[in-house]
């Protein structure tokens, strides 16, 4: 194969890295709306914990990008 | 048809990178420091504008009266909102923290919220220097700094105790606190990491689908209605998600801040 189009293949499945954060970052968001209505009194407390998830998770799609960009511009 | 669409595509090719170079905007020639070109960059104008405007934003609040006007309300949630944060993650002893983290999200936030200012139209192009990993690594090794010495100043050695946590059996010795020193020495990379790249990849988004629109347009008015058209819709609803990212970006910023700064201020 071609060594340009195999970096732009390796990108493009890079963006599985994306729709697998996109699963993370949906769950994430998806129980906690789950278990706060079923205890909306203790759902204020745990925001916190909310984000630290969040951030987790998109960390790890956001360097699925990263490995996509490198692999478009810099290698 | 297609050979003509290619040729105009290739003729508005619009590169999604270029809005991040840094261009000297003067002293380029000499100002040099231990070797280094230190000219006056468009990221470091950006820098001064966002200072400038957060310390307007800020002052414009310290009025200090009793009954508080629109502006001072602005002011005090945002301090309240900070303080908030330290005070349940951290505890009392958090308080000392606050113009720390305060200056730090606001900072951040009005970084983000001005690279995404629609100036162009007036000629003036906003450069998101939190789309740059040298800014946001700064940030991230001020706040790893602070978690260090506040750490080996409160707690002496002991401070290493962090690297075991309690009830660690002690067959496990050998591996967890390596484990424990790979993710905390991973913290400032992974802290500027998440910033500069969300920055970065809503900014490459919106110029790739603004090349859709241009590109489609160019083509045509039938391309421009089927393609054209649908990605501006999306453009809008993705400016509508940057504008949420910016600040989520800067509130995980801070609460992380805020977590590390706890790490060392009570052990765990």
């Amino acid at each position: 194969m071609d060594m340009e189009a195999a970096k732009l293949v390796g990108a493009g499945l890079a963006a599985i890295g994306a729709g697998m954060a996109a699963i993370g970052v949906g769950n994430v968001f998806g129980s906690f709306l789950e278990s706060a209505l079923r205890n909306p009194g203790a759902a204020d407390g745990q925001q916190g914990r909310l984000f630290i998830g969040f951030a987790a998770a998109e960390l790890l799609g956001l360097l699925a990008f990263v490995v996509a960009m490198i692999l478009i511009f810099v290698a | 048809m297609l050979g003509t669409r290619s040729q105009v595509a290739a003729e508005a090719k619009v590169d999604p990178m270029h809005q991040f170079t840094i261009e000297p905007l003067f002293g380029s020639q000499n100002w040099e420091l231990a070797g280094y070109n230190i000219a006056f960059t468009n990221s470091a104008l950006w820098m001064a504008i966002a200072a400038a405007v957060l310390t307007v934003f800020v002052a414009g609040g310290m009025k200090r009266e009793l009954v508080p006007g629109r502006w001072q309300m602005a002011v005090e949630s945002f301090t309240g909102f900070i303080d908030d944060m330290l005070e349940a993650n951290v505890g009392k002893g958090g308080r000392k923290y606050v113009p720390y983290i305060f200056s730090l999200f606001m900072f951040i936030l009005f970084a983000n919220v001005l690279g995404l200012l629609p100036l162009g139209l007036l000629g003036v192009h906003p450069f998101t220097f939190t789309s740059h990993f040298t800014v946001t690594g700064v940030l991230a090794v001020l706040s790893f700094a602070i978690v260090l010495v506040v750490g080996f100043w409160k707690h002496g050695l002991h401070f290493f105790s962090l690297f075991v946590p309690h009830g660690t059996p002690i067959w496990l010795m050998w591996l967890i606190p390596v484990i424990e020193l790979i993710s905390f020495m991973v913290r400032p990379f992974s802290l500027a990491l998440r910033l500069f790249v969300a920055m970065m990849a809503g900014h490459v988004l919106l110029e790739v689908l603004s090349s859709f629109v241009i590109d489609s347009a160019n083509a045509g008015p039938a391309w421009g209605a089927m393609i054209g058209l649908p990605s501006f819709i999306l453009m809008i609803a993705i400016c509508a998600l940057e504008v949420l990212v910016c600040g989520i970006q800067a509130y995980v910023f801070a609460l992380l801040t805020s977590l590390y700064i706890n790490d060392a201020e009570n052990l765990h």
